[in-house]
């Protein structure tokens, strides 16, 4: 597959068409239809959190918040690969990975809804938290696969970034020390066509991202991000490549960001209506429902009670949330370091008698 | 006991931890083969293997960033920074990652990293190998900042920096890794950080300094001592957390306090050990506790170089005006 959709020729592997016709049938993997149909649900899932958060956002009840709308198929085709001993190293796009691999509903408010305990994730096992600032997360993906291959363990590293973050020297330097340690990381690329409001043909005059694996002597793979049969073959034959001690793979994700950026952002001021247009026709569920659909695997009118349902879990969850215990001065301090400096303590304490004596005023 | 100067038992300290613990890797620009250019890692490779002490590309913010994600996979990485003045690269590293992996991951994950970089002035270097940067890391939340000023304390503060679960800056004072030799334990001992020490009891004024500024400070004492002044001498060893204690039992007794730091002087160490000094010792000062620290330029290349590094005589000078005020 590697030679391939060699990305110096700047092919791109996909297996259905917009409508979720099968068009490269040699590549389309083997996955039976239960699974599928799982799969098509977890995307709605993460579709309908990722919705219900910016609404949360716009009614007040959550901060700012990156919406993942139109991205869903990476995440889901990474998800059904990971195994508990796999790690994730997220940047912050990509809800249906964390989900996947062991991010709780509570987790996921928690984080986007401002308190550090969201980013925990105690039910998931090998799992940084999100990292802001871009691409720097992926020479920590490095530092662990090194460690994979220190400790002889079997666990292969998924490491995700945007396409504004191939021009981030962590992007060199962590491929480049991968390589150099022939370390078990795929590096994922979500190239979703902006970084924040500027367009990849302002990042790189490379012909496309994949590309850049090239110099770093590792296998790259463009890959049609919105397809989730194409997502799949690329990383579970990234993952196998991997997990055999071949070291790291570099996949660019085609995609569109349907959202915004953040809720703060307004792509109305860089993107045109047109090309919105051009890439809800690419839109991944409805392309996964397409081929569903025509397989006789699940019926239009099947969505809306499915999002209705996972509206009503959602809802309730939020609600839950949202008595979660305060945010408690112990919580600033209790984890900068392992063991509290004293002078650190002395912060804390002075914050207590003031607290003190405002209550002592009442 | 060996005799032996600062390269050695810092060495001693890593071959040891490196012996104890499958879990420590030691790697940065050339430490494997080379030793290190000040040889500090020097024989450890032919040691313990390629696997555990290794060469990496030329790229400080990938040093830094992979030993983020080791530590999140059960490493304890020793890293070096071939020059402090090199380190600013991975500085994005150290505040974004290194110093707050634990806090943003509520515990999960910490960062029991060490970071090692010769640091400091006065040895007639290119430019970037003579800055004092330790401001700089004591300001990251998160980090302990380290420097030892002799052979024994280089060992013990070591030992500690790598058994420490928190992320530990150690500084090494390059113009004194020869210098001095002392006798040093050769079996395992540490010292804890965040605890200065007195290196001689005295009644008139307290001078706090560390690293390679100790010894010039030594030496200005027997100017001081010829003019019958009496100087309490404090090595603080660790920059942050930083020991209130010796400092406010020390200033209330003599009342006089000079803080000598190779750092710049704006927004440096100096400033933060005032502040201490009046907060701690307030009423017991009969002098302003002054600091005296670098220009606030780039510290000149050799020929320069005198200008900066401060003499015995100037610190001498600083001491006299204090108990002439």
């Amino acid at each position: 597959m590697f030679k391939k959709y060699d990305p110096l020729k700047d092919k791109m592997l996909q297996v259905m068409d917009d409508d979720g016709k099968v068009i490269a049938p040699a590549v389309k993997p083997a996955i039976p239809d239960d699974e599928l149909v799982d799969v098509y649900k977890k995307m709605q899932f993460a579709r309908t959190l990722d919705l219900m958060m910016v609404s949360f956002q716009r009614q007040g009840r959550m901060y700012t918040y990156p919406p993942n709308v139109g991205q869903e198929a990476i995440s889901a085709a990474a998800g059904k690969i990971m195994r508990d001993r796999d790690w994730l190293v997220p940047a912050f796009r990509e809800l249906g990975a964390w989900l996947a691999k062991g991010a709780k509903m509570r987790d996921v408010f928690l984080y986007w809804g401002g308190h550090e305990d969201g980013a925990r994730f105690s039910d998931a096992p090998n799992f940084l938290p999100p990292s802001v600032p871009i691409a720097s997360q992926l020479v920590h993906a490095a530092g662990i696969g090194f460690a994979i291959n220190y400790k002889k363990e079997d666990s292969v590293v998924f490491a995700v970034v945007g396409d504004g973050g191939t021009s981030e020297g962590d992007f060199h330097e962590a491929l480049n020390f991968a390589a150099v340690w022939k370390a078990p990381v795929i590096f994922i690329v979500q190239n979703n066509q902006f970084a924040i409001s500027v367009p990849v043909r302002m990042q790189t005059v490379s012909k496309n991202l994949a590309v850049k694996s090239v110099a770093y002597g590792m296998p790259g793979l463009k890959v049609d991000g919105n397809d989730f049969f194409a997502m799949y073959a690329a990383l579970s034959e990234s993952f196998e490549y991997a997990r055999k001690g071949n070291g790291p793979v570099l996949i660019e994700a085609l995609t569109f960001r349907r959202g915004a950026h953040t809720t703060s952002d307004d792509p109305s001021l860089y993107r045109t209506e047109e090309e919105e247009k051009k890439w809800e026709a690419k839109d991944p569920i409805k392309r996964l429902r397409g081929y569903l659909v025509s397989q006789k695997l699940w019926k239009e009118s099947d969505d809306e009670p499915l999002v209705e349902q996972y509206k009503k879990e959602i809802e309730k969850e939020f609600i839950e949330y949202e008595s979660y215990p305060a945010y408690k001065l112990e919580d600033v301090f209790k984890y900068q370091f392992k063991d509290l400096p004293e002078d650190l303590n002395r912060q804390r304490i002075e914050y207590e008698k003031f607290l003190n004596w405002k209550e002592a005023r009442k | 006991m060996k005799v032996v100067n600062m390269v050695q038992s810092i060495n001693d300290a890593i071959d040891i931890k490196l012996g104890d613990d499958p879990n420590v890797v030691v790697y940065g620009e050339d430490v494997g083969v080379e030793g290190g250019v000040f040889r500090v890692t020097q024989g450890l490779q032919k040691k313990y293997s390629e696997r555990r002490v290794f060469d990496t590309p030329l790229a400080e913010s990938g040093i830094m960033g992979s030993a983020v994600g080791m530590c999140a996979a059960g490493l304890r990485p020793v890293v070096e920074m071939q020059f402090s003045g090199f380190s600013y690269p991975a500085v994005n590293q150290l505040i974004s990652h290194v110093s707050r992996m634990r806090n943003r991951s509520r515990g999960k994950y910490g960062t029991p990293l060490v970071v090692r970089m010769p640091y400091g002035g006065g040895i007639k270097a290119l430019e970037h190998h003579s800055e004092s940067p330790e401001a700089i890391f004591g300001h990251i939340q998160g980090l302990k900042v380290v420097i030892p000023s002799t052979p024994y304390d280089a060992k013990g503060l070591m030992i500690a920096s790598i058994e420490s679960d928190d992320p530990v800056i150690f500084l090494e004072p390059k113009r004194i890794y020869r210098a001095i030799k002392q006798e040093v334990p050769e079996e395992k001992f540490s010292i804890p950080i965040g605890k200065g020490k007195h290196l001689s009891e005295g009644g008139d004024i307290t001078v706090i300094s560390y690293g390679a500024m100790i010894r010039d400070v030594q030496r200005a004492m027997v100017m001081a001592k010829e003019a019958g002044i009496s100087v309490e001498l404090i090595d603080l060893r660790t920059i942050y957390p930083i020991d209130r204690e010796i400092i406010r039992e020390s200033v209330k007794k003599t009342g006089r306090v000079l803080i000598v730091t190779e750092a710049p002087t704006s927004f440096g160490p100096g400033a933060e050990l005032v502040t201490i000094v009046t907060e701690e010792a307030f009423l017991s000062l009969e002098a302003p506790p002054t600091r005296l620290s670098g220009f606030d330029t780039a510290p000149p290349l050799p020929k320069g170089e005198h200008l900066y590094f401060h003499t015995p005589e100037r610190i001498f000078y600083e001491i006299k005006k204090l108990i002439d005020y």
